[in-house]
């Protein structure tokens, strides 16, 4: 019992000390937890993507035809690549898809969810009706949209004839295709960026509007002081996405024209495909498939370091 | 949300249910020249049939093992959609609640996976599979999408919105991270996990190039490449292609209008507030 005042002093001390050694224990366990819980995605996420990664790195420093042994080049790939005024061309093409791209789905995707966010008759149904294409493959899509825009059969040139409108080639024609081609992605994706923007605009919480409604403010003006930056997180959502699919665009490519009429819509990913697959140029392929996700990788930290200037609480 | 009212509102309805029908235009064209016979096509278009016809239908089913395909395409797909649903939830959960040294560095080396053009890992994952004798076979078309960067981003969103008082108390009740995680937080994201699963559905059911690549079989091919192939054969028999389409659509399209109710009522309930 002589301990007694010795231990009352330090049971607070061992109580701290316990304390410590509890939560760094929960540290550590909270470690092997994450390992756990990431181990599933993390094995083939390095398995399929990091390891072929470095592969085509390496490929990319050989000449190399997929079939007859590797043949190593050093840098004359990327040489090749950046000298190569079909490099300037496809990059611009791309970019020309991006920019024709990008704000319609945005514009008619957030007016489409400003619109069905309201309590319009038949909204589940409409919704659901703009939505459709997006679950539309790309093949299908492509077949479908070169029947309509069929230079001489097609229905849109029909129509346009009633009204003595003398339609242009569409795909078959050089200034018209990259245009066909944007037409038809852009009706097939505006419902994926409504759909991202309706959730954006129903996790705004009903009383901000109703607290500005009160004070007297008008659509327009809640519209733009209100539900435009709340729901910036979801456009800038949108956007990176986008633009990261954007650059990527191959599917409707080379279902709807191959690249052509005359390498018109050849755009970047078109290129790599046909140097690896056509041209028995894998290195080069390769290298210029680097140079396209350095460019990608540049506009997405640029978006994301932007990002403070316009989205709200980024 | 805002309830319309007045003649405002009639002319909004208007416009937004005539873009929907501009939207639905492309779908019944193809229904409707599927059902035409081949010389009629092109003359003097209208929005019914005068004379339909399945002639393009019996030689489309004649002349492929479309039923075949459906299936093929059906079980990637569900395949697919099971594992992506676990493995980017399961990742999602860690990048949302558990404290780890690097964890934005790790995070960071995930969402920089979708920036990779498939394009760049298609000749070395390849040679990968060939190595390991996959080539021709649905596991060679399903590995490299057993994970999915957009799945761990937009359930870890979703999580990051279900409130951590709600972990608290389940701790303080004795509950570890499993039951946490299976108990607590993916109830709560359920419309997420619905949106997910129907994109995630999406991208298989239409995988284009990766299948092109690594299927040899004509027994094994997805719809897809089915109706690639169809391209080739009937260049400009305009109604058996779009007899294709309307077969590659309806499966797709059926299961969207089950699964639809979950996800727009997943979106429109935001359960999580």
């Amino acid at each position: 019992m002589t301990l007694a005042p010795e231990r009352a002093k330090a049971a607070p001390m061992r109580a701290t000390g316990r304390r410590q050694a509890s939560r760094t224990v929960a540290r550590r366990r909270a470690r092997w937890w994450a390992l756990a819980f990431l181990l599933p995605s993390a094995v083939p996420l390095v398995l399929f993507f990091y390891v072929p990664m470095v592969r085509a790195g390496w490929i990319s420093l050989h000449e190399w035809n997929l079939i007859s042994p590797m043949r190593w080049a050093g840098l004359d790939n990327f040489r090749a690549v950046l000298g190569d005024p079909t490099t300037a061309a496809v990059f611009w093409h791309t970019v020309q898809y991006v920019l024709g791209y990008l704000p319609l789905v945005l514009v008619f995707g957030l007016g489409i969810a400003l619109a069905l966010n309201r309590r319009l008759a038949g909204r589940d149904l409409l919704r659901g009706v703009y939505f459709l294409p997006v679950i539309t493959s790309w093949i299908a899509v492509a077949v479908v949209w070169r029947w309509l825009l069929n230079p001489t059969v097609g229905v849109v040139n029909q129509v346009l004839a009633w009204f003595g409108i003398d339609g242009p080639g569409w795909w078959a024609d050089p200034t018209w295709a990259m245009a066909s081609i944007v037409l038809a992605s852009a009706w097939k994706d505006v419902g994926f960026v409504m759909i991202i923007l309706l959730a954006g605009l129903q996790s705004i919480p009903a009383e901000v509007n109703e607290a500005a409604v009160l004070d007297g403010a008008g659509p327009w003006r809640r519209l733009w002081s209100i539900t435009l930056p709340l729901l910036s997180p979801s456009v800038f959502f949108v956007v990176v996405i986008s633009l990261i699919n954007g650059f990527q665009v191959f599917d409707q490519v080379y279902a709807m024209t191959e690249g052509g009429p005359g390498g018109a819509t050849q755009v970047v990913v078109q290129q790599v495909y046909d140097l690896t697959f056509r041209y028995g140029q894998a290195g080069s392929g390769a290298a210029l498939s680097l140079l396209l996700f350095a460019v990608i990788m540049a506009v997405t930290v640029v978006q994301l370091w932007g990002q403070r200037k316009w989205v709200h609480d980024a | 949300m805002p309830r319309a009212t007045g003649v405002r509102s009639w002319v909004l309805w208007l416009v937004v249910a005539a873009g929907a029908l501009v939207m639905l235009f492309p779908f019944w064209w193809t229904l409707v020249s599927s059902l035409t016979d081949q010389t009629a096509l092109g003359q003097s278009p209208s929005l019914i049939p005068d004379n339909p016809t399945m002639s393009a239908y019996r030689e489309l089913f004649s002349r492929t093992p479309f039923a075949r395909v459906v299936l093929n395409s059906l079980g990637l797909a569900l395949a697919t959609v099971v594992i992506q649903i676990a493995t980017s939830s399961l990742a999602a959960y860690a990048f949302s609640r558990l404290e780890f040294r690097g964890r934005p560095v790790v995070f960071a080396a995930y969402l920089a996976t979708m920036m990779i053009p498939m394009q760049v890992l298609l000749v070395p994952l390849f040679v990968q599979m060939k190595s390991w004798g996959l080539v021709d076979t649905y596991l060679g078309v399903l590995l490299p999408s057993t994970v999915s960067a957009f799945g761990v981003f937009l359930l870890r969103q979703a999580m990051n919105a279900v409130p951590r008082e709600l972990d608290e108390a389940a701790t303080i009740d004795g509950a570890g991270h499993l039951r946490i995680f299976a108990r607590v937080v993916m109830p709560l994201i359920r419309p997420a996990i619905a949106t997910f699963a129907v994109l995630s559905f999406m991208s298989s059911w239409n995988a284009f190039l990766w299948p092109l690549v690594i299927l040899r079989s004509e027994e094994l091919r997805t719809l897809p490449l089915a109706l690639a192939s169809l391209v080739g054969q009937y260049a400009t028999d305009w109604n058996v292609l779009m007899a294709g389409s309307v077969v590659s659509i309806l499966p797709m399209l059926a299961l969207y209008i089950l699964a639809q109710r979950h996800v727009v009522a997943g979106i429109a309930g935001t359960g999580l507030k």
